[in-house]
């Protein structure tokens, strides 16, 4: 109890320092934020397109049905397939139709429908790279009445390759943000300890424990983290509305991330208060 | 109560500040610490407080001993130690209560009973009627004077005061001086270091330790024959 009361108390006597370190906690956090919703953003772009990564295997005119049969069963047993669809030459013309509506008329005229039947297989999510997609295509090639299996091996190796730079990028860049995004709070929990240094050294001196000692401290690192991260929540709102409203359009982030993102600056600034304090504990 | 044994303090740049020094005092007793600027005065009373160690020998204070305290324990000390400064070290910001209700607080004090007790300290020392003060409202006297209260708080078995007329006039020095008399009166050992010599001589009856270039050369209580001059 006394320890809230003395962690609230410090933002009441020194509000410009206190307000000054949660302002530092939330643009630091803010910077975050915005590589947060970048990132999220780029994923989710990734992962639709990833959704249209599908094996189409084409099949000979001559193929029996009950051998269809059997490979569209075979294939769906397959653990990191989700689906399969079978597509005759008659639903593959009606398809080619209704997406090239250009050339309907080129699809009216013809006396043989040229289009092969298929099998479409769709993959389970996180399972849709490269590895899996060829192996997939080798096995649907092992059929003897299978024509070919198509996926677009280029399209799917740049999209896994764009996703590994991502997650690269992601790593890199996010860990050089996380990283001064700490020290930017860890130095701001800093000055607001050290100007509160005598406080501690008169604890110290009249007979406090250190535990006693440090909670407020702690507590009060934690508060600004919180009120940085609220912020820093409220920036990055204000910067998507802002896209969303005048650029184009993009999604907000998970509630999973924004609760994580501002945990964090309280799990963080409580920390750093921690740390701060040390040396003055020490000193005495 | 305080018992020094064979003490030496060397700091790495400044050297020896302390040598060999012995030093025991009773429960209840008054003493003064003097000696030129440099000779140890302060040392000695953070040593005493057990903000240091010695380099060699042993303090043992109201029964803990550096040879045995762990840095965790030392708050158990510093509740049977009180301690004043020249430079009063107040909570600036805070009225005088909250300097001294702070120190009831961090310390373990209930809720509910620490304004009344902070009030009683401030009482004690002359202060009730500028509980509400703000530190630089108060004169450097009045200053001194809540400083002592908060030493005060935890009801110390030994009171420890670092040169603490030093900023004072006269007055304020008196009404302090006066005040530590009446602590030591109601059985609290009070042990001051100043290098005031003609306020020594006003108080003839209590004990004098002098410290020169961190040797003790003089405690006013020693026996004849005893390595220290005596009166």
């Amino acid at each position: 109890m006394y320890a809230l009361r003395e962690a609230l108390n410090a933002f009441r006597r020194a509000p410009m320092l206190t307000g000054l370190s949660s302002a530092m906690v939330g643009l630091a956090l803010f910077v975050v934020g915005l590589f947060g919703l970048a990132t999220y953003n780029l994923q989710l772009a990734l992962t639709t397109i990833e959704e249209r990564v599908e094996i189409s295997v084409h099949l000979r005119d001559d193929a029996r049905q009950s051998e269809i049969d059997l490979a569209h069963r075979e294939l769906e047993e397959i653990a990191e397939v989700r689906s399969v669809t079978f597509l005759s030459k008659r639903d593959a013309l009606d398809r080619a139709r209704a997406e090239f509506p250009d050339f309907r008329e080129l699809f009216s005229d013809l006396e043989v429908n040229p289009l092969p039947q298929s099998l479409e297989i769709e993959l389970v999510p996180g399972e849709r790279n490269l590895e899996i997609v060829e192996s997939i295509a080798a096995t649907a090639m092992t059929y003897p009445f299978v024509e070919d299996a198509f996926y677009g091996r280029e399209w799917v190796d740049k999209l896994f390759t764009l996703r590994r730079v991502g997650a690269a990028t992601t790593a890199v860049l996010g860990g050089a943000f996380a990283l001064v995004a700490a020290l930017i709070i860890a130095t701001a929990l800093r000055i607001a300890i050290f100007a509160r240094k005598e406080e501690i050294y008169v604890m110290r001196l009249v007979g406090a424990k250190k535990e006693s000692i440090r909670r407020p401290f702690l507590l009060e690192g934690a508060m600004t983290g919180l009120i940085g991260g609220m912020i820093a929540w409220l920036l990055t709102w204000g910067t998507y509305r802002s896209v969303y409203a005048f650029l184009f359009h993009v999604a907000w982030l998970p509630p999973s991330w924004v609760m994580g993102g501002i945990g964090t600056g309280v799990v963080f600034g409580a920390i750093a208060s921690s740390f701060a304090i040390r040396r003055y504990l020490r000193e005495v | 109560m305080i018992k020094l044994t064979n003490v030496s303090k060397e700091y790495p740049k400044r050297g020896h500040v302390l040598r060999d020094v012995t030093l025991h005092m009773k429960k209840g007793e008054f003493a003064f610490l003097t000696g030129h600027s440099g000779s140890g005065k302060s040392t000695t009373l953070r040593l005493i407080h057990m903000a240091d160690r010695p380099t060699n020998g042993e303090v043992c204070v109201t029964g803990y001993s550096t040879d045995r305290i762990t840095d965790r324990d030392l708050w158990k000390v510093r509740r049977r130690v009180g301690f004043v400064f020249q430079d009063f070290r107040l909570l600036p910001g805070r009225t005088a209560l909250e300097n001294v209700s702070f120190v009831l607080e961090v310390t373990g004090t209930a809720s509910k009973d620490v304004v009344q007790r902070a009030q009683r300290l401030l009482a004690q020392v002359g202060l009730s009627t500028k509980a509400g003060a703000l530190v630089h409202e108060l004169s450097g006297g009045e200053q001194q004077r809540v400083a002592i209260a908060r030493a005060l708080a935890n009801d110390p078995y030994v009171l420890l005061a670092d040169e603490p007329t030093g900023n004072l006039d006269d007055r304020a020095t008196r009404g302090v001086m006066d005040l530590f008399w009446d602590i030591n009166a109601k059985g609290m050992a009070v042990l001051m270091a100043t290098h005031d010599l003609d306020l020594v001589r006003r108080y003839p009856h209590a004990r004098l330790f002098e410290l020169d270039q961190g040797e003790l050369v003089y405690d006013s209580f020693a026996a004849e024959g005893d390595h220290v001059r005596p009166t």
